[in-house]
C-alpha cells in the first residue's frame, strides 16, 4: 500500500495547478481536474480499502514512512501514513462525500468569477483532511488539523468583498485556534510523557504512565477537539460559517473539519479509556451542547444557519457517542451524518439558487411542486436526521442513546433523547416552511423559480442513497442473531482499531424499550411540527407571543456573541491599545528620549564651561594642580 | 578556493561596492545591474558552503587564521602568537545565517530597483557595504574582528535609514543609532577587559577564550555588558521601541534587510558568545531572558495587533517572532536551541516577504495605514497569493516554514520552564493569528472601494522574481527542515553540553553557600591588583 500518499497527494496536487494555472485556465478545465483528481483519490481510497480488507483482521495496520520531517534531540516527527480501518473510514466519507460535493460545485459556482480560487480550496481542504486522518502521528495530524483551519477561513470569506464573510473567516480560525492551544500542548505533553509523537508506540506506553499525566494529557486534547467541532464554550464561528458559500458549509459540516474532534478522540481511545473521569466530562460538553444548540435551531429563521445549530447539536451526539465509550457508535453516526448532513446543505443551497440565493425561510413555503428532485432528496434527509427508521440517521443514533444509557449515564441519555426530540420537529419545521404551506416569495420569484441542473441534482440523489441505506452497517446485533454475518458491520469493522472498554451487557428488552423511545420521540416532534406549521399555521407565533423571554434568549442566540465581545474581545483590544499608547510611548519611549534629554541638558551645563577664554582655563588647571597636590601631600 | 571562501564572501561585495563608486552616476542601469550581480555572485559562492558543510562536527569549518594586529604577543605551544588575529569560522550556528544573509541582499536590491531613485550608486554601495559588514559579523572568531564588523554595520544601516527613509527618518535614524550604540560600547568595554584578563593570557580569540573559561564572578558582568548589546538587537522587550520607528522609516530595502539579518544577530550573539564564554552566568540569567522572552511573544503580537501603520504592525510582529528565539536559547536544550535557528532563519523569509510586499503595495500608493487599503486582491490576484504564503507563514501554519522552529521552541519551553512558558508561548501563536488575519484581511480583503486601490496594478515581472524565490524558500523550510537541522545539530548539541556542565557548576555552587562566589570575585580583584 505504498502508493496511499497519493490520497491525499492528489487533491493536494489539484490546488498546485488550480492555484498556480487556474486564472488561465478555461472554467470547464478547472472544475474537470478538481473534480477529477478528488475522484481519484477516492478511488484510491477503495484500492487501499479492498486491499486491506483482504488481510486477517488483527493486520489491518499498515504504517508507511515517507520521510524525517522534524527532529532535534530526542525529538522526532516523522513524514508518515497509517492506514488501518479507522483512518480508511475517514478516507473514504471524506473523499466520497467530498467528490459528490465537488460535483455539485461545478454547477452551483458555474457563474462565480473565483470560480478556480474555490476550487483551489476546495482541493486543498479535503487534501488538508485527508492529511489529518491518515497522520500516524500527532505532530502530522496536527498539521492536517492546522490546514483544515485555514481553508475554513479562506472558504468562509470566499467572497471576501463582502466584511461579514472576511469577519466570520477570521473568527472560524481564531477560535478554533484557541482550542488549537490546547492540542498543541497535548501533544508537547504527550512527547514529553511517551518519548514519542507516533500513535502506536505512544498507546503501547500509554497503560505504564501515571493516570493524572493521562488526565491532562487527554483533556487538552479534549479543548482542541471542542474548538474544531464547534462544541460548548468555542461553537460561535459555525453558525457564522455561513456566510460561505453553500458547498462550503456541506463540505465543513459533513466531510472535512468539524468531525475532526470525533476523530481524534477516537484515534486516542487507547488514551480516554484509561480515564473515565475525562470521557464523562466529553459526553457531558456533548449532550449539553447537543440541546443547547438544538434549542437555537428551533426558531431561527435562515436555512442555512438552522443547519449549522444542527450540526453543533448532531456533532455534540457523536462526542456523547464517543464519551460514553461508544466509540464505534459515534463513528457510524459522523458517517451517516455526512450523508444526511451534506445532503441538507447541498438541498439548501439548491433551493437558494432557485431563490436567487435568499436564505430567509420566512419568504419561502410551497415550493415542492417547483423543485421535485430537491424536494424528495430534502425528505429523506430530513426523516434520517430525525431519526425515522429505517433511515441510516435512525440506527446510528439510536445506537448512542444507548451506549449512553447502558453505561450508566441517565442523565446524559435524557438530553440526548429531549434533542432527538427537539431534532425532529426544528428540521421538518424547516422542511415544511421552505416547501410546503403558503408561498411568501413574490410572484416574480416564484415564476423564476426552477429545479437545479443536473450536476446538482445528481449528487443530491446519490447523497440521498447514501442517507437512506447506510444504516445497514450499522444494524444491531440484538435485533438478529447475536454474530450474524449482516449485524453490526461498521463496528467488528472498526473494532481493530479501536480501544474498548468494558461492556455493560445490556437485555435485549431494554434495547428494544430504548429504540421505541427513540422512534416514539422522533415521530411526536415530526407530528408536532406538522400541526404547527401545516395544520395550524401560526400556532408557533402564538407560542412566542406568551413566553417573550425564552422565545428573545432563543432568537438572540443566549446572547453568547455579545457576551464574548464584551468579555473578550473589546477588552482585550483596549488592552492592547494601552500597552501600545501607554507602556511603548509612555513609559519605555518616555525613559529613552527622557534620557536623551538629560543628556542633552548635560552637555548645555557642560558648554558653559568652555567659555573660550584662557584666562578661566588658566584658572581651572591651576585649581586641579592645587587639587592633585594637595591629594598628594595629605592623601599619603 | 575552499581555504579563502569566507573572506571571499566578505570581501567580494566590499570591493564591489567600492568599484560602484568609481562608475559615473548617470549610467544608472549599469549600476544598478552591476550591484545586483555583485550580490548574486555572493550568494552563489555561499550556497556550495551548505554542501560542503561536514555537518558531522561541531568544530569551525573553513577556518582562516593570520595575525593581524600583532602586540602583545604570548607563547602558545611553543610559538608565539598576538592577541589580535584575523580569524574566520563557519559552524552550524553561523551557516544559515550566511546563507540568509547573502540571499536576502539581491532580494532587496531588486525590490529597490524602481522605489531608489535618488543617489541610486550611494544606495546599492551601501547595500554591498552592509552586506560585507554582516557576513564579517557572523563570520568573525575574534572578539576584536567581531567588533568591527558589529559597528560597521551600523553605518551603512544608520544612513539607510537616515537618507533613503520616509517622513520622520532623522529621529527614527538617530535613536537607531544611539539605542545599538549604547549597547555596544559597553560590549566592547567587555571584550577589552575580558581579553585581557583571561586565563588564557592575553587574547581576543573566541575558541581560546571559550577553552580557557571565565571565571564565575567575571562572567556575571561580562554578560550583563555583552548581553545589553545583544538584547537592543535582538530586540528583547523592552528594549524594543527603537525597531518600530526604525522599520516605519526604512526603505523596503533597509526594512527587509533589518527584519531579514540585522535582528538574527542580537540572537546569533547570544550563541555565539553569551552562552559558551558565560555559560554560568547564562544558566543564572535564564529565568530572566526566557521571562522577557515569552512577554516579547505576546506584548509584541498584541501590539502589533493595534497598529494602524503596516510596518509598525510587521514591526511589532517581529517583536513576537523574535521573542520564540530568546526563549527557545534559553531552555538550553536541543528542542529549543535548533527551534530557535528555525525562527531565525524562518524570520528572515516570512517577515522579510512581508516587508517586501508592504513595500509594493506602498511603492503604488505611497501609503503604509491599513485604513486606506482595501479588496487589494481584486485588483492584485497573484501579489494576494504571495502575500498570503508570507501571512500564513507568519502566523506559524505549519508545513510553512516558521511552525517547525516556534513549535520546537515550545516543546523546549515546555521541557525545560514548565507548562506556562509553553502555554504562553502557544497563546502567542492564537494572537499571531488574530493580528495577521486582521493585517490580511484589512489589506486584501473586503469590499474595492477605494478609487486609488481600483487603479493598483498586480505584480510586474521582476517583482514576481523578488518575491517568489523567497515564497518557495517558505515552502522549502517548512516542508523540509531536515537539511538545516541536520547541519545545525551539531553546534548545538555542543551548547546544550557546555551548558549542562555550568548547570551542575552552579547547583554545585548554590548548595556550597553563596560566599564561594563572593570568594571568586575576591580572588578574581586580587589577581588583579597584584598584576
Amino acid at each position: 500500500m505504498t502508493y496511499a500518499w497519493l490520497v491525499p497527494g492528489l487533491p493536494l496536487l489539484g490546488a498546485i495547478i488550480n492555484g498556480i494555472f487556474g486564472r488561465f485556465l478555461p472554467r470547464k478545465l478547472v472544475g474537470f481536474i478538481a473534480c477529477a483528481l478528488v475522484a481519484g483519490s477516492f478511488g484510491v481510497s477503495v484500492a487501499v480499502f479492498l486491499q486491506i480488507m483482504r488481510l486477517p483482521a488483527a493486520d489491518r495496520h499498515v504504517t508507511n514512512l515517507l520521510y524525517n520531517w522534524i527532529f532535534a534531540g530526542s525529538f522526532r516527527a516523522e513524514m508518515s501514513i497509517l492506514i488501518d480501518p479507522l483512518s480508511l473510514l475517514m478516507m473514504l466519507v471524506v473523499t466520497g462525500v467530498g467528490l459528490l460535493i465537488h460535483i455539485y460545485s461545478t454547477g452551483y459556482m458555474g457563474h462565480d468569477e473565483g470560480f478556480s480560487r474555490f476550487f483551489t480550496y476546495m482541493n486543498l481542504f479535503v487534501a488538508s483532511m485527508l492529511i489529518l486522518v491518515m497522520a500516524s502521528n500527532y505532530l502530522l495530524m496536527f498539521v492536517g488539523w492546522e490546514l483544515v483551519g485555514i481553508c475554513s477561513f479562506l472558504l468562509i470569506s470566499f467572497w471576501y468583498h463582502k466584511p461579514e464573510a472576511v469577519a466570520a473567516g477570521r473568527k472560524a480560525f481564531i477560535t478554533t485556534r484557541i482550542g488549537d492551544v490546547g492540542f498543541t500542548l497535548g501533544v508537547i505533553l504527550i512527547y514529553l510523557t511517551f518519548g514519542t509523537l507516533a500513535f502506536d508506540p505512544a498507546f503501547a506506553a500509554a497503560a505504564g504512565v501515571a493516570k493524572a499525566s493521562i488526565i491532562v494529557i487527554t483533556t487538552l486534547l479534549f479543548i482542541g477537539a471542542i474548538g474544531k467541532s464547534a462544541q460548548i464554550p468555542l461553537y460561535v464561528w459555525l453558525p457564522d460559517a455561513m456566510e460561505g458559500p453553500t458547498p462550503v458549509s456541506a463540505l465543513i459540516h459533513a466531510a472535512t473539519m468539524v468531525t475532526a474532534g470525533v476523530y481524534l478522540i477516537a484515534r486516542s481511545s487507547p488514551m480516554f479509556i484509561q480515564v473515565p473521569e475525562v470521557m464523562t466530562l466529553v459526553a457531558t460538553v456533548g449532550a449539553v451542547t447537543a440541546l443547547f444548540a438544538a434549542t437555537i435551531a428551533l426558531v431561527n429563521n435562515d436555512i442555512k444557519r438552522v443547519l449549522a445549530y444542527s450540526t453543533i447539536s448532531q456533532i455534540g451526539l457523536m462526542f456523547v457517542g464517543v464519551g460514553v465509550g461508544a466509540f464505534a457508535a459515534g463513528l457510524f453516526h459522523l458517517m451517516t451524518h455526512a450523508f444526511f448532513k451534506a445532503l441538507l446543505f447541498l438541498g439548501a443551497g439548491s433551493v437558494m439558487h432557485a431563490l436567487d440565493g435568499d436564505t430567509d425561510m420566512r419568504a419561502m413555503g410551497g415550493l415542492k411542486p417547483k423543485m421535485p428532485v430537491t424536494y424528495w432528496t430534502m425528505l429523506i434527509a430530513a426523516l434520517a436526521i430525525a431519526g425515522i427508521p429505517p433511515l441510516s440517521g435512525f440506527f446510528s443514533k439510536d445506537e448512542i442513546l444507548l451506549g449512553a444509557y447502558s453505561s450508566g449515564h441517565p442523565v446524559i441519555y435524557a438530553l440526548g433523547l429531549a434533542t432527538s426530540l427537539l431534532t425532529a420537529f426544528y428540521m421538518f419545521r424547516l422542511f415544511f416552511k421552505t416547501f410546503h404551506g403558503e408561498r411568501k416569495m413574490s410572484q416574480e420569484r416564484w415564476e423564476h423559480a426552477h429545479e437545479s441542473p443536473r450536476s446538482m441534482t445528481a449528487p443530491l440523489v446519490l447523497l440521498a442513497i447514501g442517507a437512506a441505506f447506510a444504516g445497514v452497517v450499522g444494524i444491531p446485533e440484538f435485533l438478529g442473531a447475536h454474530g450474524a454475518s449482516w449485524a453490526n458491520i461498521i463496528g467488528r469493522f472498526l473494532a481493530p482499531a479501536i480501544a474498548v472498554g468494558e461492556h455493560p451487557a445490556v437485555s435485549t428488552t431494554l434495547a428494544y424499550t430504548l429504540m421505541a423511545a427513540a422512534i416514539a420521540v422522533g415521530v411526536i416532534g415530526l407530528a408536532t411540527a406538522w400541526y404547527f406549521y401545516i395544520v395550524k399555521p401560526g400556532t408557533a407565533a402564538k407560542m412566542a407571543e406568551r413566553a417573550p423571554a425564552v422565545y428573545s434568549t432563543l432568537v438572540n442566540k443566549y446572547w453568547v456573541d455579545e457576551l464574548y465581545n464584551a468579555v473578550f474581545v473589546r477588552p482585550g483590544k483596549a488592552f492592547a491599545a494601552f500597552l501600545w499608547k501607554f507602556v511603548d510611548s509612555v513609559i519605555i519611549d518616555g525613559t529613552v528620549n527622557g534620557l536623551a534629554r538629560a543628556v542633552g541638558g548635560l552637555s548645555i551645563i557642560g558648554r558653559r564651561i568652555e567659555t573660550g577664554y584662557i584666562r578661566n582655563y588658566a584658572l581651572a588647571i591651576f585649581l586641579g594642580a592645587i587639587i592633585l597636590v594637595g591629594y598628594l601631600v595629605i592623601g599619603r | 578556493m575552499k581555504d579563502y571562501i569566507l573572506s571571499i564572501l566578505i570581501f567580494l561585495p566590499i570591493a564591489a561596492g567600492l568599484v560602484t563608486l568609481l562608475i559615473p552616476r548617470r549610467h544608472d542601469a549599469l549600476i544598478r545591474w552591476f550591484t545586483l550581480l555583485a550580490s548574486l555572485a555572493t550568494f552563489a559562492l555561499s550556497v556550495p558552503l551548505f554542501f560542503w558543510f561536514n555537518s558531522r562536527t561541531a568544530a569551525f569549518q573553513f577556518e582562516e587564521f593570520r595575525p593581524w594586529v600583532q602586540i602583545l604577543p604570548r607563547i602558545v605551544d611553543g610559538a608565539t602568537q598576538y592577541a589580535i588575529n584575523y580569524h574566520l569560522g563557519i559552524d552550524g550556528i553561523s551557516l544559515m545565517l550566511v546563507l540568509l544573509a547573502t540571499f536576502l541582499t539581491p532580494v532587496a536590491m531588486l525590490a529597490s530597483w524602481r522605489g531608489i531613485t535618488e543617489r541610486a550608486r550611494e544606495f546599492y554601495f551601501t547595500l554591498l557595504l552592509l552586506e560585507g559588514a554582516m557576513l564579517g559579523v557572523l563570520l568573525s572568531l575574534d572578539l576584536i574582528l567581531f567588533y568591527v564588523f558589529w559597528d560597521a554595520m551600523l553605518i551603512p544601516m544608520y544612513f539607510l535609514i537616515g537618507v533613503w527613509g520616509s517622513g520622520n527618518r532623522v529621529y527614527a535614524s538617530i535613536k537607531f543609532f544611539i539605542y545599538t550604540l549604547v549597547g555596544s560600547l559597553l560590549m566592547l568595554a567587555g571584550i577589552v577587559y575580558l581579553g585581557l584578563t583571561s586565563p588564557a593570557g592575553v587574547t581576543f580569540d573566541v575558541v581560546e577564550l571559550a577553552r580557557a573559561g571565565v571565571p564565575y564572578g567575571l562572567q556575571y558582568w561580562l554578560f550583563l555588558a555583552f548581553g545589553l548589546a545583544f538584547a537592543i538587537k535582538v530586540p528583547i522587550f523592552p528594549f524594543h521601541t527603537w525597531l518600530p520607528d526604525a522599520h516605519t522609516e526604512a526603505p523596503t530595502a533597509g526594512s527587509v534587510i533589518l527584519a531579514g539579518v540585522l535582528l538574527k544577530m542580537g540572537a546569533y550573539g547570544f550563541l555565539r558568545f553569551c552562552l559558551p564564554l558565560f555559560p554560568e552566568a547564562s544558566v543564572t540569567f535564564a529565568p530572566l531572558m526566557a521571562t522577557l522572552g515569552v512577554i516579547g511573544i505576546i506584548y509584541g503580537a498584541l501590539v502589533a495587533y493595534v497598529q494602524p501603520d503596516m510596518k509598525r504592525l510587521v514591526a511589532y510582529s517581529s517583536v513576537s517572532h523574535l521573542g520564540f528565539v530568546v526563549l527557545g536559547i534559553f531552555a538550553f536544550n536541543m528542542e529549543g536551541i535548533q527551534g530557535a535557528l528555525i525562527v531565525m532563519v524562518a524570520h528572515g523569509l516570512a517577515t522579510g516577504a512581508l516587508f517586501l510586499c508592504v513595500g509594493m503595495i506602498y511603492d503604488r500608493r505611497h501609503t503604509r495605514m491599513l485604513a486606506d487599503f482595501g479588496g487589494v486582491w481584486r485588483v492584485m490576484p497573484a501579489f494576494g497569493a504571495l502575500f498570503m504564503i508570507a501571512s500564513l507563514a507568519s502566523l506559524g501554519l505549519p508545513g510553512l516554514s516558521n511552525f517547525p522552529g516556534e513549535f520546537l521552541v515550545i516543546v523546549g519551553a515546555f521541557a525545560a520552564k514548565g507548562w506556562l512558558f509553553a502555554f504562553l508561548a502557544a497563546s502567542g501563536v492564537v494572537f499571531a493569528a488574530v493580528y495577521v488575519l486582521w493585517l490580511f484581511g484589512r489589506v486584501m480583503q473586503g469590499p474595492t472601494e477605494n478609487p486609488d486601490v481600483k487603479t493598483m496594478r498586480d505584480l510586474s515581472v521582476r517583482e514576481l522574481f523578488v518575491l517568489a524565490p523567497v515564497a518557495l524558500f517558505i515552502v522549502l523550510l517548512g516542508l523540509l527542515p531536515g537539511p538545516m537541522l541536520a547541519r545545525t545539530s551539531q553546534s548545538a548539541h555542543a551548547l546544550v553540553q557546555t551548558i549542562k556542565q555550568a548547570q551542575i557548576r552552579v547547583r554545585a555552587d548554590l548548595q556550597s553557600a553563596p560566599e564561594k562566589a563572593s570568594r571568586d570575585l575576591r580572588s578574581h580583584t586580587e589577581q588583579e591588583t597584584k598584576r
